[in-house]
């Protein structure tokens, strides 16, 4: 009875339904297209330096307006996006990388010394505040992006494992991963065929998260200025330089810091939206 | 009629009063301005000048504190300070300095000759921490005469001996308080030392026995604030009254529309250069380091870096100096002048280190001169370095290809004749020219071989030459007689005074 009155939702249906969702993915989509674009065009050249211009206040030659030293603000944007995803994407791949085949290897090893060694081994790196840990990393071996990719990776590695260990722990009771064992499947190939594709959901949520704390970082990174070096335009160090000027040029450090914040917040608002859309159980309840 | 009459009285009354209050405010108001704060940049290590190198020490306690024989006016000039007079003898190796008469040090000690004697031998002494030796180098003796009255003798004629006196490194302290100077500055200044909160302030107070004209401020605080943008908030909120080193050119323009400030640019001794490494390729090649000099647009660099406070050199001396030679127009910003140079020298891609301390001037100016170098083909890979790191990478370890660093001794033009240096530059012709200038007195003489060392560095484009660093102070309109130009380290309280 009760299944009957209880329908189900397409897909589509529940995506126009979550405006976070849209709202975040419209963001999203907005500075990965930034980013895109900047490869083939930019109003200016983002390094193109012109004294003679500096300050401008945004206009119809300069949208965003100029720096202090004339250079396009707009076409630092989208360059800087392309710098701070190429970063964030980056370092979520090193979490994913690293840390899901660590998570997935401690669960099917559970109670084990090697379990404990590996999750005691993230423990370390997760005591360190991630900024921090970051900010050690470039100092020991430079400033730059390749750096800071490194450094951000490196923190996002225990996320993933801790995320992928916890959610295989649970699926291991399940009756069919018992019924794959009873047949004689090896732990790895049921991690690999039976475990991963069913946390897959859940490392995309994470992954979204973390892709924006990752633009944080490099961000902040950046702005202390151990992030990408100039000449490359980076978010984070546009604000640093604007600091000085923020009395007389506010657009200097409003551009770039809301440019942060809108991109941190779409990502934000999409994982959540995600983590709606893909979790069934709450798609249930909210039919 | 009656309440009239009494509302009149009232009103008479009220005025009295209103008078009577205005004249107090107006008085307490006379009363706090004999103090004021005074921010700098840099904290002092210690406050001993005979014992550290730190501008920030000559910086607090330099005439205000301690004094010499000799001491620096606003303009340069050397004039008596605790020598009244003296006498130079024929050969111009003995000078007899005649002291000023009841001069006491702060902790109520009378200074007298012994205490010249005992400070100069202590400077020039084997074991002497002092940073500045060479000032005391050619001193063979020095004799007690009388009480008031003490004989250095020379090794040979020395023209910058007086000069060399009125530095902050030579001023004259007592033997029973000089090891302790460092934390408790005992001089004969017209303040003495009060207190040191150590990382915020310094606080001088007025010395009610000083032998000279007296001070017409009471109180000086010295507060030190690294952070341009604090520096700017504490300048805006009134809770500084001058910054006789401005930090943030940018936001000079907008302090000088504020007719509360008045906005003062000086002259230093600052040489901005863009440092080669002379002895790594292929900066060893002359037509590569031309090339350079070519590409760098200096005004560019002056308006894009130091929002247009700088004047533009083209070699390493000062151009306030009367022996300024202005050799701007052999290395002019001419681009193609520069891809045509390094065509001749067969150089093609080419990429180079660029590293920058903190200073905005080099941060800036860096990212600038990149883009400038980018122009005529030449990448540069700049990395930011913190001040300790570019002193072990770049100025002692010699690892870089080209930095930006302003020298900001005066008359430092020597530098160039050392071989270890970190631009690694040690010209024989230019050491010799070196040589000559020492043992040379004529004025003419020393001209033209002053005038010849910096036609030497600028033909051998030792450095890209960009520019001199401006002494941009911001001060309280109502602040006078502070010093403009910055002729040694110093912020001399001594004739500061407010208008009103």
């Amino acid at each position: 009875m009760s299944e009957q009155t209880v329908s189900h939702p397409s897909t589509l249906q529940l995506i126009l339904r979550s405006n976070g969702f849209l709202i975040g993915a419209g963001l999203t989509a907005l500075f990965v297209l930034a980013a895109l674009v900047s490869f083939i065009w930019t109003p200016y050249d983002a390094t193109q330096m012109s004294i003679a211009d500096k300050l401008k206040t945004p206009s119809a030659a300069h949208w965003l307006g100029t720096d202090h030293f004339g250079r396009d603000m707009l076409s630092m944007i989208m360059v800087g996006a392309r710098v701070s995803m190429a970063v964030a994407f980056v370092a979520v791949g090193v979490g994913i990388l690293a840390g899901v085949p660590l998570g997935l290897y401690a669960a099917s090893k559970r109670g084990g010394l090697i379990d404990e060694i590996i999750m005691r081994g993230n423990d370390l790196i997760f005591a360190f505040p991630s900024l921090l840990l970051a900010i050690m990393i470039t100092a020991v071996f430079g400033p730059g992006a390749v750096n800071a990719i490194i450094a951000i990776g490196i923190f996002n590695i225990p996320v993933f494992a801790r995320l992928s260990r916890g959610a295989a722990l649970s699926l291991w009771q399940r009756e069919y991963i018992m019924a794959a064992q009873v047949c004689g499947k090896s732990k790895a190939l049921i991690s690999l065929e039976h475990i991963l594709p069913n946390i897959t959901n859940l490392l995309i949520v994470q992954g979204t998260i973390q892709f924006s704390l990752g633009i944080l970082a490099e961000a902040g990174l950046a702005y202390v200025g151990l992030g990408a070096q100039p000449p490359l335009p980076s978010w984070g160090r546009m604000l640093n330089d604007a600091q000085t000027l923020i009395s007389i040029a506010p657009h200097l450090a409003l551009v770039p810091g809301l440019t942060i914040v809108l991109t941190v917040l779409g990502l934000n608002l999409m994982g959540d939206g995600l983590r709606d859309l893909l979790d069934p159980k709450l798609r249930r309840v909210k039919s | 009629m009656n309440f009239n009459h009494l509302t009149s009285h009232k009103m008479r009354a009220l005025a009295a009063s209103c008078a009577v209050a205005a004249f107090m405010v107006s008085s307490t108001a006379h009363a706090m301005n004999t103090d004021v704060t005074i921010g700098m940049q840099l904290e002092p290590p210690n406050l001993d000048p005979t014992g550290g190198a730190a501008a920030a020490i000559d910086e607090v306690v330099y005439a205000n504190v301690f004094e010499g024989l000799t001491r620096f006016g606003p303009d340069g000039s050397v004039n008596p300070a605790l020598a009244a007079s003296w006498d130079i003898s024929e050969d111009g190796t003995v000078y007899t300095f005649k002291l000023n008469d009841g001069v006491k040090f702060h902790d109520g000690s009378d200074m007298n000759a012994d205490d010249v004697k005992f400070s100069l031998d202590r400077a020039r002494a084997e074991d002497s921490t002092n940073a500045q030796k060479a000032l005391f180098a050619g001193i063979t003796s020095v004799d007690v005469v009388d009480p008031l009255t003490v004989k250095v003798t020379l090794d040979k004629p020395n023209g910058s001996f007086l000069f060399n006196m009125a530095w902050g490194d030579a001023v004259i302290v007592a033997p029973e308080t000089a090891d302790n100077n460092a934390s408790n500055p005992v001089g004969t200044g017209p303040f003495t030392f009060k207190n040191w909160a150590k990382g915020d302030a310094v606080m001088l107070t007025r010395n009610a026995d000083y032998w000279g004209e007296a001070v017409k401020l009471e109180n000086v605080t010295f507060k030190f604030i690294s952070d341009p943008t604090a520096a700017f908030a504490a300048m805006m909120a009134e809770d500084i009254d001058a910054f006789p080193v401005f930090p943030a050119p940018e936001n000079l323009a907008q302090l000088g529309a504020d007719p509360r400030f008045e906005v003062v640019v000086g002259s230093t001794e600052g040489e901005t250069i863009l440092a080669m490494n002379n002895k790594k390729a292929p900066l060893d090649n002359i037509k590569v380091r031309q090339a350079i000099t070519h590409a760098i647009d200096r005004q560019a660099i002056i308006d894009g870096a130091m929002f247009g406070y700088g004047t533009p050199i083209g070699t390493h001396f000062a151009p306030h100096n009367p022996d300024y030679v202005d050799l701007t127009a052999q290395s002019a910003y001419d681009p193609e002048k520069a891809k045509a140079l390094l065509q001749e020298a067969g150089v093609s891609d080419l990429t180079l280190t660029l590293k920058l301390p903190p200073p905005s001037y080099a941060r800036r100016g860096g990212e600038i001169i990149a883009a400038q170098l980018r122009e005529v083909g030449i990448d540069t890979e700049i990395s930011n370095l913190e001040w300790a790191q570019w002193l072990e990478q770049a100025f002692r370890g010699k690892d870089f290809d080209l930095t930006i660093v302003s020298h900001t001794e005066p008359f430092d033009i020597g530098i160039y004749a050392r071989d270890d240096y970190y631009f690694q530059y040690g010209d024989a012709d230019f050491k010799a020219i070196m040589d000559d200038l020492k043992g040379e007195t004529d004025p003419a003489k020393r001209s033209a071989l002053i005038a010849a060392a910096q036609q030497k560095i600028a033909d051998d484009a030792v450095n890209g030459y960009l520019f001199q660093l401006a002494r941009t102070g911001v001060a309280n309109a109502k602040l006078k007689g502070l010093w403009e130009n910055a002729p040694t380290q110093a912020n001399d309280m001594t004739g500061v005074y407010w208008s009103e």
